[in-house]
């Protein structure tokens, strides 16, 4: 993880057949600025990034599921719950389950766990565009094969 | 209960417009107001209440190309009348 540049999934672990459950880790850095106002002498995740880090591993998800035609966008956070403290060096497993693949927005049920103790959870909503141009969707294609997207699901050619 | 009573009362619980001010007549936009958000939610709750999947991105394309009208989609005795047809098409 990489706070400050907001490269909050380390690895993809696992997509199911379907395209609807993507497992990922992460591991909380030692130190990352964002320690250093969150808080003095007590550093710990913000939990926006928290809902951040979920969004991530949902958009992968997302993407992987429509062939990697367009970028999700976090619209909506419900029912996020964020229940407890996260300190660095914390392993996380997240997991993003697909809830709804609409047309032009998708919704996810997302959650991190550490030691099998689930950390935060919520539905997240996304709303997908168009990629603004072939570089920047060639730049989130080449995020995902370098966490380790199954071959399969990534664009071919 | 109807497809517009269903439809109806979804609307009112995700934007918390009254029930009573919903009629099959109705433009969901420019009369009830709905946001685009939370027009999504409510797509959402349609999809998942009706089993489809409403083509929301082929209509907007339809109605900036000039193909169709909002009202022939917006307006709630219409949108029911394609959300049935969806439905149908896939049962």
């Amino acid at each position: 993880m990489h706070l400050e540049y907001f490269q909050m999934i380390d690895r993809i672990e696992a997509v199911d057949e379907d395209v609807t459950t993507l497992n990922a880790h992460s591991t909380v850095p030692q130190e990352s600025p964002v320690f250093e106002g969150h808080f003095p002498g007590m550093p710990l995740v913000p939990g926006v990034l928290l809902i951040e880090t979920m969004a991530q591993a949902s958009g992968f998800l997302v993407m992987a599921k429509n062939g990697f035609d367009a970028m999700p966008f976090l619209v909506g956070v419900k029912q996020g719950k964020l229940r407890t403290f996260v300190e660095p060096k914390t392993e996380l497993e997240i997991e993003a389950r697909l809830e709804h693949d609409g047309s032009g927005f998708a919704v996810t049920n997302a959650s991190i766990r550490s030691d099998g103790k689930k950390i935060c959870d919520a539905q997240l909503t996304f709303k997908t565009i168009a990629f603004p141009d072939d570089a920047f969707g060639k730049m989130v294609v080449d995020q995902a094969k370098n966490r380790g997207m199954p071959q399969h699901l990534l664009p071919q050619g | 209960m109807s497809t517009f009573d269903k439809v109806a009362d979804i609307i009112s619980e995700t934007s918390e417009i009254p029930r009573e001010e919903i009629t099959p007549d109705s433009h969901t936009i420019d009369d009830l107001g709905i946001d685009s958000l939370d027009f999504l939610d409510i797509v959402f709750a349609i999809d998942k209440e009706f089993g489809i999947k409403i083509p929301m991105e082929a209509w907007t394309e339809e109605v900036n190309n000039g193909n169709a009208s909002t009202e022939d989609y917006f307006v709630m005795k219409n949108l029911c009348t394609r959300i049935d047809e969806l439905a149908a098409a896939k049962a």
